[in-house]
């Protein structure tokens, strides 16, 4: 029996009783049937306790939403403190917090990007990119990379995976094209009719495991967005705040885009807040029309004052520096541990702590997944690719914890191999639970 | 290479000048305490009510700050005091400061990286660095000497050019053949010993030899592969954090793990005590005043402290009493005596004292009449407690604020008293080129002048004494307890292993009666443990063969390596990353809201400083 003040909870197969009856069945089911029976109770830091008592090392983080950690101490702190003054805020007018996160914003933004626009989370943030970028190019085609993921709103899901909108009936192929990752030819292609309002690409794309953008794509995309009066859209939700070892992945590419979205972390892990950054041409319709999106929870004034935490930790010399080692460290242990387990490790995505674990069985990252749950560590398998395991430390690790992360990180590995191995025939077959 | 950061000196105006000024700011300040409510026992000088705290805003303090830099604080303070009083208290931040402690708190987890990092450097590599840092440093030595005693309001510049240049390519070149980094075999005891660095040094700096002690523990914690972050003293907080963060770049530069050396902004007393209890401290060492010190010790944390010091220097009658004069003037007049190894009072043997007397006035060392060593006392110790203004100055200002008259280009003042008593504040610490002197009859009493000295205060510090009688030198050693005693030579120098062949030290350890973890000048064998692998004694079990084998490497490049993405190519070693880091510059110039507790607490820390100084 737990009691947290505003309701008791009974035990966790209550939790998950309730939550099958009253949430998600599909959702809870799976992870039962997965083995990933977690229902989060404490967390600090880079730990996370289920209800059952078991301490995970957390390297999902949500996608870099607990990028800081959880419950960092310095923004409850902030928040806690902002709690005196502020609430949500009125977004209808001009306020103090969002104007003092907005210039905070540019002042970091690569340099053509002077306003900004806020959503309550990434999806709307894509959104209001997407709109933006219709309006200032008066064209509706929206080009995306095949199994990106953008977010489950409105215009977003379009662009992403038909995973997640053809059940919806949301897909939208008249209007959104999807093309492969890498894959300039078929970029060229679909930016030839001129018709398209914007390119959006996630630097590196999440949910599809990370693959990392091929020398040069990127950059050639932008070019030839240039040429064709399209918009680079770039989705720096996972990506951005550090986590590359910068504070913006596309800035390592030496890109300014025209747009850039920012979520997850930027919240701190404490109150939900995404931003969208737009470069003058693009800002049009914040002078003609400023009220064409509304948002009651975008740039809430709480979620500024986390925002703001957020920002200025980030951008501290001493996490940049302290990023570099963990990268570094975390990097090197993974090779290590790949040597001594070639056949099934078989590859490994890094850019900064974003990183992605490739290993040889179609869902070989669900396998992984179950292992490391065992073994004290939460990282999730790619939906999108179930080889790769997206592999997520946050920038504030220390060596000691990066040290006991690896050591955990090889016996779930060797875990899973084993189990792969001695498998029946078919071990080759899906996980149990229902493969997506 | 940059100067002093903008607004903070300019160029014109002689020394003189600038300590003048300086002297008009720490009567302001005083000034301020003494019109304030509780101000405690204002410093002589203060003339309560004069210049009224009001009207300047909160900027006056003892340190010399660019009087533009006091405007834009008035105008924030206005600012501030313009607004409502409710919407004041809205705003305020529960903790003003907190994120600059934080901050500062994280600069500790990245030295614990670096640390981590260095501790497998090998030998060669330690070397280079520590040579490349110590040239970078004594290139400086004469700007940041000058720079040093422009900020502090006090010194001599010349002479902290000469202990820059001692405490950075000096302090290399004694170093340099010692090893702290390779394991050694005694095979013999069959014992293994492989260093360990302490980890994450705290280095707290003083400001009465500023740069020169950043620069001595950066060196002694590269020599060790050890991590620093310096908490430089708030009076001497802008030339010593340039000085850090030269050294920074010059380490980085030759192949330091990045974040080895860094230096703490805005050093306030709540965020150094922070970072001394912080756990990812391994060791802090504390040179400084009794206050900071004793508060590093309390701190939970091993701490390597320092004491204070009352040096008494003997002359007996078989001392070569020319040389005596020269290196005793000389010694005092040395930074005008801002060493604490430098002579307080000197205990001159009857027999000799005439003779003495006489070539110390050849050496510009004046031995003052009766009613002038009143003035002198009152003066430097109005009810009691030392007078501020003094510390560091010339003899000659101190003579003339004073009211006494001295030969022109005097460098000491000597104040004849007759016995060393606790109730003869001439016999204390004084910090600046005034010497106390009594006689004695004999060695024995001299010896007996000096002990009572060291009951007043100093124990475990230092002592001199001029003579060629070993007997009497024995004696001395055994009778007088502090732990360092320049024989035949200047003290100054002498007990800080500048001009003697003990450890040159810029921190010195005055033992255990001295309320310090350490007993000798610190050298960096003081900032290495050492794990003891040994075997089993028994003749039958044989000791392990160890050549050739070096649990240290190099790594070529930068440590850490620029993250570049997995499917990019490494980019060679020693080239900067192809993307800067943004580091936007700050937009306007709004004073943080912590800089008003600042000044209050450096005000306070400075008040208890000299309280400490007259402390009987």
């Amino acid at each position: 029996m737990r009691d947290y003040d505003v309701f008791t909870v009974e035990s966790k197969a209550d939790v998950l009783e309730k939550s099958r009856e009253y949430w998600n069945p599909g959702k809870t089911g799976f992870w039962v049937d997965t083995g990933v029976d977690l229902v989060i109770d404490r967390r600090e830091g880079y730990y996370i306790w289920d209800m059952s008592g078991a301490r995970l090392i957390d390297v999902h983080l949500n996608g870099g939403t607990f990028n800081l950690g959880h419950r960092n101490a310095e923004l409850v702190e902030a928040i806690t403190t902002g709690m005196r003054t502020f609430d949500i805020g009125n977004h209808h007018f001009p306020s103090s917090a969002r104007a003092a996160l907005a210039a905070e914003l540019v002042r970091w933004a690569p340099p053509n990007l002077t306003k900004v626009v806020y959503g309550s989370g990434g999806g709307e943030a894509i959104d209001i990119a997407l709109k933006t970028a219709r309006h200032a190019t008066r064209r509706r085609r929206i080009v995306s990379i095949a199994k990106a993921y953008h977010g489950h709103t409105g215009l977003a899901v379009a662009t992403g995976d038909d995973r997640f909108s053809k059940i919806f009936l949301a897909d939208r192929p008249d209007e959104f094209t999807h093309v492969p990752f890498n894959d300039l030819a078929a970029m060229e292609q679909a930016l030839a009719p001129g018709d398209a309002a914007a390119v959006i690409m996630e630097t590196i794309p999440a949910t599809y495991g990370f693959p990392l953008p091929a020398p040069g794509y990127l950059e050639a995309v932008k070019e030839l967005c240039e040429s064709h009066g399209t918009v680079y859209i770039a989705d720096e939700v996972q990506t951005g705040l550090m986590r590359t070892g910068e504070m913006w992945g596309i800035s390592k590419h030496g890109i300014e885009p025209d747009i850039l979205v920012t979520g997850k972390g930027l919240s701190g892990g404490i109150y939900p807040i995404a931003a969208v950054l737009v470069s003058e041409q693009c800002a049009g319709w914040l002078t003609e029309d400023g009220f064409a999106h509304i948002s009651s929870f975008g740039g809430a004034e709480l979620g500024c004052v986390a925002a703001l935490k957020t920002l200025e930790i980030c951008g501290r010399p001493q996490t940049r520096s302290m990023v570099h080692y963990i990268a570094d460290l975390v990097g090197r242990g993974l090779r290590d541990i790949q040597a001594r387990y070639p056949d099934w490790f078989t590859g490994i995505r890094q850019n900064g702590v974003v990183m992605g674990l490739e290993f040889d069985h179609p869902e070989g990252a669900k396998y992984v997944m179950r292992h490391l749950y065992e073994t004290g560590v939460w990282a999730i398998f790619s939906t999108l690719d179930p080889r790769v395991l997206q592999y997520k430390p946050g920038v504030l690790m220390t060596p000691e914890l990066c040290e006991e992360l690896l050591e955990r990180t090889e016996a779930g590995i060797s875990g899973a191999w084993a189990e792969v191995r001695h498998s029946p025939a078919g071990s080759r077959a899906p996980l149990a639970g229902r493969a997506r | 290479m940059t100067g002093p950061r903008a607004g903070s000196r300019g160029r014109a105006g002689s020394p003189t000048a600038g300590r003048r000024g300086q002297q008009r700011n720490i009567r302001a300040a005083s000034a301020d305490l003494a019109a304030g409510p509780g101000g405690g026992t204002p410093i002589q000088g203060a003339v309560p009510g004069a210049e009224p705290a009001g009207d300047r805003g909160p900027a006056k303090t003892a340190r010399a700050v660019h009087p533009s830099r006091h405007r834009a604080r008035g105008r924030t303070a206005q600012a501030a005091g313009g607004q409502h009083p409710a919407d004041r208290q809205a705003t305020e931040p529960v903790h003003p400061g907190t994120s600059a402690i934080h901050a500062a708190r994280q600069m500790l987890a990245r030295a614990h990286w670096a640390a981590g990092a260095f501790a497998g450097y090998d030998r060669s590599s330690v070397l280079r660095i520590t040579e490349a840092v110590a040239r970078a440093a004594y290139a400086q030595a004469s700007r940041y000497a000058e720079w040093a005693v422009k900020e502090t309001g006090f010194g001599v510049a010349e002479h902290k050019a000469l202990k820059n240049e001692a405490c950075s390519l000096g302090l290399f070149q004694r170093y340099r053949d010692e090893d702290y980094v390779s394991p050694r075999t005694d095979p013999a005891a069959k014992i293994l010993s492989v260093p360990r660095p302490a980890g994450v040094i705290l280095a707290l700096t003083p400001s009465t030899n500023p740069v020169c002690t950043v620069f001595f523990k950066v060196i002694l914690a590269l020599l060790t592969r050890n991590a620093i972050v310096v908490s430089p003293h708030p009076m001497a907080q802008e030339c010593c954090t340039d000085a850090a963060r030269l050294l920074a770049a010059a380490a980085t530069d030759a192949g330091a793990p990045d974040g080895a050396i860094q230096v703490v902004e805005e050093p306030t007393v709540e965020l150094v005590q922070a970072l001394m209890a912080d756990p990812v401290t391994d060791v802090i060492v504390a040179t400084g005043g009794t206050a900071m010190v004793r508060a590093a010790y309390r701190s939970g944390n091993p701490a390597l402290g320092v004491g204070p010091g009352n040096v008494p220097v003997l002359v007996d009658t078989t001392a070569d009493l020319a040389a005596a004069a020269a290196r005793i003037a000389e010694s005092k007049a040395f930074d005008n005596s801002l060493l604490c190894t430098n002579e307080s009072v000197l205990i001159a043997l009857e027999p000799v004292a005439d003779r003495l007397t006489r070539e110390l006035a050849r050496q510009r060392a004046v031995v003052l009449e009766a009613d002038a060593t009143a003035r002198l006392r009152a003066y430097l110790f109005p009810d009691g407690m030392l007078n501020g203004e003094a510390i560091g100055q010339d003899a000659t200002w101190i003579a003339k604020q004073a009211g006494i008259r001295v030969p022109p280009r005097t460098k000491v003042l000597i104040t004849p008293f007759g016995l060393v008593l606790p109730e003869e504040p001439l016999a204390r610490e004084k910090l600046c080129p005034v010497l106390g002197m009594v006689r004695a009859r004999d060695a024995e009493a001299g010896i007996a002048a000096a002990r009572a000295m060291v009951r007043i205060g100093g124990i475990g510090h230092s002592a001199a004494i001029h003579s060629s009688d070993p007997a009497v030198i024995m004696r001395f050693a055994e009778r007088v307890p502090v732990l360092r005693m320049a024989v035949n030579a200047g003290n100054s120098t002498g007990s800080a292993g500048l001009d003697t062949n003990l450890a040159p030290s810029m921190t010195l350890g005055t033992g255990f009666a001295g309320g310090s973890s350490i007993g000798e000048n610190l050298e960096p064998q003081h900032l290495v443990n050492w794990v003891r692998v040994a075997y089993n004694a028994a003749n039958d079990v044989p000791f392990g063969d160890f050549t050739g084998l070096s649990p240290w490497g190099v790594r070529a490049g930068p440590v850490p390596p620029y993250p570049v993405a997995s499917n990019l190519p490494a980019p060679d070693g020693g080239t900067r990353p192809a993307v800067q880091p943004t580091a936007p510059t700050r937009l306007g110039g709004a004073a943080p809201p912590a800089a008003d507790r600042m000044r209050e607490q450096l005000r306070a820390l400075i008040i208890e400083e000299l309280r400490q100084l007259g402390k009987v």
